[in-house]
């Protein structure tokens, strides 16, 4: 006798045991504590928040654990709780100029005003595996804390070619619209500058990446030159209704990128460089970089440059970056789809019996003209 | 009483944003159209005639000047101020455009049938047999064998393609036609035939034309009028025979010389 | 499972809002379920929110249900026609944590029904709402992925490449070979998905007396069907839209006429039983033969 299957709420309850105990793992070892993950994983502490567009390094190292160190698991979760925060305004823009920064290269000049300050970074190790940390080993500091905190202002590497009108000027739209919040307003495309870049700085790190590369190996070459990469943390000032004075309400981490790209002219405006602009939550060089390259890329239609190539294409470019919408609708395959497969299998089935149909039914005519049968009598 | 006009520019000026000294791509060019005739824009590559056409059709929006379009209702049209709608309506019923690559003009995706069918589709024709011999009968028109139907233009060749795009263009008996090189790129024997084709249909249609090209033999052959650009501006026009055979502007003269004679 | 789970609506557990959404947000995705139902057909674009459910699997189905239920409704949750399948289920268990209201498995007692892939067997009344998963709204996206364009070909209600595609499949396979997600014309206007239903639900969306509502999260638009509209399944003159019967009777209650899921059971044996639990229970229980 068929039994209709029953029970999905058991196997439900089930599986979450079996992903808790994963999460788990052996419980011989240690438990990782959140604090442990913010301090030591801080890199991809940064790029959660980046992608859940939601600056809380402690929520940001839960959500890691809880997702057994997946990234785009990780921002989904906290995703999904900023949703849930009351919202209490905007603050003002933040003035990266006045960046308390901690690490600032330009390719553009061997030295400039503040200089070139190499900071924390990859750049300069050897990628060696070091077996040291496995055994446990943590080398010694070799840097007092005074300067490891130390920080300050440094002036913009592009401050005096923009004094010379050498790089095109940054100033805001006519009018100075109020920008859209792309994380409450629907898109529609084509997007204001603003809104592509709000999508940018939280799209998928890898997507932003490849689009970007893609333009450095020739579809939609900018000629990019990294005219200011810096790091440091920002004050967060808001404008309360009854002061009329910004008050600080405390500080983050942000990485930002100003490409110097290809120049441009025209009649009425003599040939200057071009920009691109990129910025990211905590710590992001690659992605501040990358958004960068894209975000010229889609600046194509203000210098006529057409739109043959993808990064050039702003609904190309933009839904597909959204890392937690596209890992739902690529996962959401794995949900039943019986229901519209059985009727392709309906379709298909039909289709098939019509061409055999048909082919009997020629193999029939073949069979009885008279040569045929003259053939078969002889 | 002189007909009037199908097509009027004036005073049409566009540059674009990146040129490097601010020279237009297209300079002050004024021209007129009439019913059932057929203007050749003839000049070299970089002299402004695609821009030119791409202006008329509303695909670019020119810094300056004046393009006015008489539609079937008698009904005079700025072209500059036209709502999107209205210019997607006239680009699939009274307008025509075929590409120089068809590639640009076809849909490549769906069959022969269905690209010719297109437009009379969005016409809101909805009987399928019927669409189905409207569209063989236009292959037979532009001399396409009609077992292709079903095909898709992946497997023509370049001059199939052409013939396909002129027929999706042909289909709604569109008023004006703006053709950009409509035969480079193909081999000689087959640029004859298609021109040929081209010839018959306009004529046969009355339909008013708009053909930019390179090569003058295309505007001897098709065009009553020939205009002639270089550096985004109009040096001379006239009748076709008068501007070939006896060119009075020096940029002109040094055009037709220097075509070689097979 | 019980039939019906009366909890005499205990309200949302700790710390949610009713209905998991802030009261702002219902509100404007009310404001555009207005707009949608004042326009049969047409998407309307919303701020959709992130959801504890990821996208693609049912986020703006939620957010819909969220908007509009009430300490009074009963609400029932299926997916491929069924109540038990994992989806129905923890978005039922979602409801339940969030609002405490009844739920049920019953078609009849359901105020509110939230269903991906199908439309229920049991013809729906006036007193009830069906909300739609969405997965794709735009039905011109398979020809045309570009959104700035697309809009502009629902304005000018330009639906020539939607002929298109249709003239194709006859050419080719002599059928429309869209088996589901059929495209439809809303109050002859606007053409609507109409969600990956099977085309052999298509019929019961016209002049449905219930407000049938669709929410597609991802792609953040959603649109409605006024109850008693006009939804005509796109055809040639020459070719109408038909609805195909599957050729075999449900092994379980012996219907017909509902939608069946070929499923192979376990002596190997290919059987055909009703999609829609509910329905297929009702016939057993009316002809006693519940299990």
């Amino acid at each position: 006798m068929y039994i209709a299957v029953k029970g999905g709420e058991r196997a439900i309850e089930a599986s979450r045991a079996l992903l808790a105990a994963a999460r788990r793992g052996d419980t011989g070892v240690a438990s990782l504590t959140v604090p442990q993950l913010r301090e030591q994983l801080g890199l991809l502490v940064d790029r959660v928040m980046a992608e859940a567009s939601l600056y809380d390094p402690d929520l940001a190292a839960l959500a890691i654990k809880q997702a057994c160190g997946d990234p785009i698991e990780a921002a989904f979760l906290l995703r999904a709780y900023r949703t849930t925060l009351p919202r209490f305004g905007y603050s003002m823009p933040i003035d990266t100029d006045a960046m308390q920064v901690r690490r600032r290269v330009s390719a553009i000049f061997k030295d400039l005003p503040g200089g070139q300050v190499l900071g924390p970074t990859f750049d300069y190790t050897q990628r060696l595996l070091d077996f040291g940390l496995m055994r446990g080993d943590e080398p010694a500091p070799t840097i007092t804390p005074a300067v490891l905190d130390h920080a300050h202002p440094l002036p913009n590497a592009l401050a005096e070619l923009a004094a010379e009108g050498l790089v095109e000027p940054c100033v805001p739209r006519a009018g100075d619209p109020d920008p859209p919040d792309m994380t409450r307003d629907p898109p529609t495309y084509p997007l204001p500058r603003p809104g592509w870049l709000q999508m940018l700085a939280r799209a998928d790190e890898g997507w932003v990446l490849g689009m970007g590369y893609s333009t450095q190996r020739g579809y939609a070459y900018t000629h990019p030159f990294g005219g200011d990469i810096r790091f440091g943390s920002v004050a967060i000032e808001v404008l309360p209704d009854e002061l009329d004075f910004p008050v600080e309400i405390g500080d983050i981490e942000v990485t930002e990128c100003q490409m110097v790209n290809q120049f441009t002219g025209s009649a009425a405006v003599p040939p200057q460089f071009t920009r691109g602009y990129g910025l990211v939550f905590g710590h992001g060089e690659r992605k501040a970089m990358a958004m960068s390259l894209v975000d010229r890329a889609l600046r194509s239609p203000e210098f006529d440059e057409g739109d043959d190539s993808p990064a050039q294409r702003q609904e190309f470019v933009l839904p597909q970056g959204d890392s937690v919408e596209a890992s739902g609708f690529v996962q959401h395959l794995k949900l039943p789809h019986y229901v519209t497969f059985e009727s392709e299998l309906q379709l298909i089935r039909k289709l098939r019996a019509e061409v055999a149909q048909r082919a009997a039914a020629m193999a029939f005519e073949e069979r009885e003209t008279p040569a045929v049968v003259a053939q078969e009598l002889a | 009483m002189s007909p009037q006009p199908l097509l009027t520019v004036d005073g049409l000026t566009h540059r674009f944003a990146g040129a490097r000294d601010g020279r237009p791509a297209v300079g002050d060019a004024s021209l007129a159209l009439y019913p059932a005739e057929v203007v050749a824009i003839v000049g070299e590559s970089g002299s402004g005639k695609s821009t030119l056409l791409n202006c008329i059709a509303g695909r670019i929006a020119p810094g300056h000047g004046d393009i006015r379009y008489r539609d079937a209702d008698d009904r005079w049209l700025d072209v500059r101020t036209l709502s999107e709608r209205e210019r997607r309506t006239l680009s699939r019923t009274e307008w025509g455009f075929v590409e120089q690559n068809a590639v640009d003009g076809l849909r490549m995706g769906v069959s022969a049938g269905a690209n010719i069918g297109e437009r009379l589709m969005g016409q809101g024709q909805r009987h399928y047999g019927r669409l189905r011999e409207q569209a063989y009968d236009w292959m037979n028109r532009v001399e396409l064998d009609t077992d292709r139907i079903d095909d898709l233009p992946h497997g023509f060749s370049g001059g199939m393609r052409q013939r396909l795009q002129i027929a999706r263009n042909l289909v709604t008996q569109p008023r004006l036609v703006l053709m950009d090189e409509p035969t480079s790129g193909l081999d000689v024997s087959v640029q004859a035939r298609l021109l040929d084709l081209i010839r018959t249909l306009v004529s046969r249609m009355h339909l008013s034309a708009l053909i930019v090209t390179h090569d003058l033999g295309v505007a001897r052959l098709l065009a009553h009028r020939t205009l002639v650009m270089r550096e985004g501006r109009i040096v001379e026009q006239g009748l076709t025979d008068r501007v070939l055979d006896d060119p009075q502007h020096a940029y002109t003269q040094l055009l037709v010389s220097s075509v070689v004679m097979p | 499972m019980n039939a019906r789970q009366d909890n005499g609506c205990a309200g949302p557990a700790e710390g949610y809002n009713f209905a998991y959404l802030d009261e702002r947000t219902k509100r404007m995705i009310r404001r555009a379920l207005l707009k949608a139902v004042a326009i049969p057909g047409h998407q309307v674009p919303f701020g959709s929110r992130e959801m504890p459910l990821a996208y693609g699997w049912g986020t703006g189905g939620i957010q819909v249900t969220a908007a509009i239920i009430g300490a009074d409704d009963t609400l029932k949750v299926i997916d491929q026609g069924s109540d038990d399948t994992t989806n129905a289920v923890n978005i039922r268990q979602f409801f339940a944590r969030t609002t405490g209201i009844a739920t049920t498995t019953r078609t009849r007692d359901a105020t509110v029904i939230q269903t991906r892939h199908r439309i229920p067997e049991t013809p729906l009344a006036d007193y009830q709402i069906l909300v739609y998963q969405v997965p794709q709204p735009e039905p011109l996206y398979k020809l045309e992925a570009r959104r700035a364009e697309t809009l502009k070909l629902h304005a000018a209600e330009d639906y020539a490449l939607m002929n298109v595609k249709l003239y194709e499949d006859i050419a080719h396979w002599n059928h429309v070979e869209t088996t589901y997600d059929y495209p439809v014309r809303v109050d002859g206007r606007y053409v609507m998905s109409p969600s990956p239903i099977p085309s052999f639900d298509n019929p019961k969306m016209h002049r449905m007396p219930a407000l049938q509502l669709f929410g597609a999260g991802r792609e953040k638009r959603l649109y409605a069907i006024p109850p008693y509209t006009d939804v005509v399944s796109l055809d040639f003159e020459d070719h109408p839209f038909r609805v195909e019967s599957q050729g075999h009777a449900c092994t379980l209650c012996g219907s017909r006429e509902s939608y069946l899921d070929e499923v192979i059971d376990e002596r190997g044996v290919r059987i055909w039983t009703c999609s829609d639990s509910d329905w297929c229970d009702d016939r057993r229980s009316v002809a006693g033969t519940t299990t």
